[in-house]
């Protein structure tokens, strides 16, 4: 019973770190540009599979390190052409337009790469289970938790020390003011998308390792990074952190107990934040409205 | 009557008499009639989320769960509770209508792309029921195994099982019974409410509107008249599908209603009848057609945000 207890909140802590790097990349945007980026899973899934197509000529660790700056890249580019001439318009209009762009995606990749699920080679010392009794927690597993946990704490130093960060989050609090200080508002945007879009490559990468690749992927983790950003708290990137990591557990908790509950139990929690908490938890009052 | 007048009624008698007479020329210009029915109840599922999104100002992309849950209730009623059609139409609106009105009182709060996302969220809540719980809705297949009634009425039956025509008259009879109840809700003192609270929310409030009321109210208006449609839908497929209360169902009925035009009464019909069609056209040319509706929302958003409706009026002023 402890062991499968273990299981399953290990199990949860993984897939919450995904939901982490998922919502915060979508969190980042969202704050800044009140741009729901509902092409966020399907950024992810390039990510996966520019992995998947550099993996044979540089091996995994290239991939790793040239995927997510590449899907990055990509991001700037719809930015640029479809996403910036919206800013300033009722947000319906970018969300409709993330929306055909994930269909679009989707359908790309099954275009290109067919509907089949990759797998992407990890170098085989990761592959090993660490011992017998947990023979659920392979290196691979450790791995993919400190990439996430480094990303992380980059971003956070990022948003807290450097200039473009400093900028970030007082974008967030007051666009009008900063744009008035002289500061190129549509750069400022361009680079947090880029960063966002980076952290969605990064989750690519790092999920095809995990569980393969498939084009409907990116779609199964959207909500749950919807739903880590509300129970969270909208506008707190730490709010964001411990949501993703607070319903990755629950439902891998709730996975031992009552498995067919397992998805719908972090729409409960969300639900029950609201009702207790509408601002989620660490979201500041007047955020959500 | 003055010209103004004059020209609505000529409108308005236009839409109707194309309506009625679909059957007849639908069929000579390569379509068939369950088309036709099929446009108008999507046509009115779309004309419901823009009673919310382009009267009173509030974005919901979660509105398919109530359709999809008008059309669980419909199919429910059907197979375990009663055979008679208008039961079922009356229980899949409740149902959908009711869970609007009770998730409503936890949304209305919000606003703008936050109302976006937790509507979207509560939406999937549904969908995930209607995935899981097989033994009563069939799961991943849908629900099955029931089919529309004939209608008594007393000294005769209509037949509306059997004849695509009598159907469809039957659904475009539904369709104006909900069509006149938005449009006269729309002309009342709260109708023209709604519209000041999209206009201009805070100015609203100041003048002691009570802004969360109205739009729980126009909230579950809508979820109501969403759940009628959704359960006419179950009538016109005999058949309840999960995604049905899919968040990309949501996508496509904002879709419809933009690419009518929001801000007209009509747009979401005619968006809803060029949507279907369309996608109908698509998905018998080519596999891809996903990555065509895709293209369609991303162009539509970036030159036609006003829609067809808006764009005509427009170049007309």
């Amino acid at each position: 019973m402890t062991q499968l207890l273990l299981f399953n909140v290990t199990n949860g802590l993984i897939i919450g770190a995904f939901y982490v790097l998922m919502a915060l990349g979508l969190s980042l945007i969202l704050n800044l540009s009140n741009v729901i980026n509902f092409a966020h899973g399907g950024f992810l899934v390039i990510g996966g599979y520019i992995a998947y197509t550099i993996t044979p000529y540089i091996g995994f660790w290239g991939a790793l390190l040239l995927a997510p700056p590449l899907t990055a890249v990509i991001g700037l580019a719809v930015e640029r052409v479809l996403i910036r001439p919206l800013y300033g318009r009722d947000p319906l209009y970018s969300l409709l337009l993330t929306f055909g762009l994930a269909f679009m995606i989707e359908d790309g990749t099954r275009f290109i790469w067919g509907p089949q699920g990759k797998p992407v080679t990890i170098p085989a010392f990761l592959a090993q289970p660490l011992s017998n009794d947990l023979f659920f927690i392979t290196g691979y597993r450790l791995f993919m938790v400190a990439v996430v946990m480094i990303a992380v704490t980059l971003l956070f130093l990022l948003l807290r020390y450097t200039r473009l960060g400093i900028r970030i989050r007082a974008g967030t609090l007051d666009l009008e003011t900063v744009a008035a200080l002289g500061i190129n508002v549509q750069m400022l945007r361009s680079l947090n998308f880029a960063v966002g879009i980076f952290l969605a490559g990064l989750s690519g990468v790092l999920a095809a390792g995990q569980l393969g690749l498939e084009p409907t992927m990116g779609t199964g983790l959207l909500m749950p990074s919807f739903i880590a950003i509300i129970v969270g708290g909208i506008g707190s990137l730490p709010g964001t952190l411990v949501g993703g990591l607070l319903i990755g557990v629950a439902s891998g908790l709730t996975a031992v107990f009552l498995p067919a509950a397992s998805e719908a139990v972090i729409y409960v929690m969300m639900a029950v934040v609201l009702l207790l908490r509408p601002r989620g938890l660490f979201g500041e009052e007047g955020m959500m409205s | 009557m003055n010209a103004e007048q004059t020209r609505k009624a000529i409108v308005l008698a236009a839409i109707w008499t194309t309506l009625v007479l679909a059957p007849y020329w639908m069929v000579p210009l390569g379509g068939y009639t369950a088309l036709a029915t099929r446009v108008l109840v999507l046509g009115l599922a779309a004309m419901s989320v823009n009673f919310l999104l382009g009267f009173t100002g509030v974005l919901s992309f979660g509105h398919a769960a109530y359709f999809g849950l008008g059309a669980y209730g419909a199919g429910l009623t059907l197979k375990f509770l009663a055979l008679s059609t208008p039961l079922a139409l009356v229980a899949g609106t409740l149902l959908g209508g009711l869970c609007g009105a009770i998730l409503g009182t936890l949304i209305v709060r919000r606003r703008g792309v936050y109302f976006a996302m937790v509507t979207i969220a509560f939406g999937q809540v549904f969908y995930y029921i209607a995935f899981q719980w097989s033994s009563l809705t069939g799961g991943d297949d849908g629900l099955r195994g029931f089919s529309r009634q004939p209608i008594d009425f007393g000294l005769f039956k209509l037949d509306i099982l059997s004849s695509a025509n009598n159907f469809y008259f039957f659904v475009l009879f539904c369709f104006a019974l909900v069509v006149g109840a938005m449009g006269f809700i729309l002309r009342s003192p709260f109708g023209r409410t709604m519209i000041a609270i999209r206009e201009n929310e805070r100015r609203s409030r100041f003048l002691g509107i009570p802004v969360e009321r109205h739009i729980w109210i126009a909230f579950t208006l809508s979820c109501f008249f969403m759940g009628f449609a959704g359960a006419l839908y179950a009538l016109v497929n005999n058949f309840a599908d999960p995604r049905g209360l899919h968040y990309s169902q949501s996508g496509d009925f904002v879709m419809m209603a933009v690419m009518g035009g929001m801000r007209s009464f009509w747009g979401p019909l005619l968006g809803a009848a060029v949507f279907v069609v369309l996608q109908d056209y698509l998905s018998s040319i080519t596999v891809n057609w996903m990555s065509f509706v895709g293209l369609l929302f991303v162009l539509v958003v970036l030159f036609f945000p006003r829609g067809l409706l808006g764009f005509i009026q427009r170049s007309k002023a």
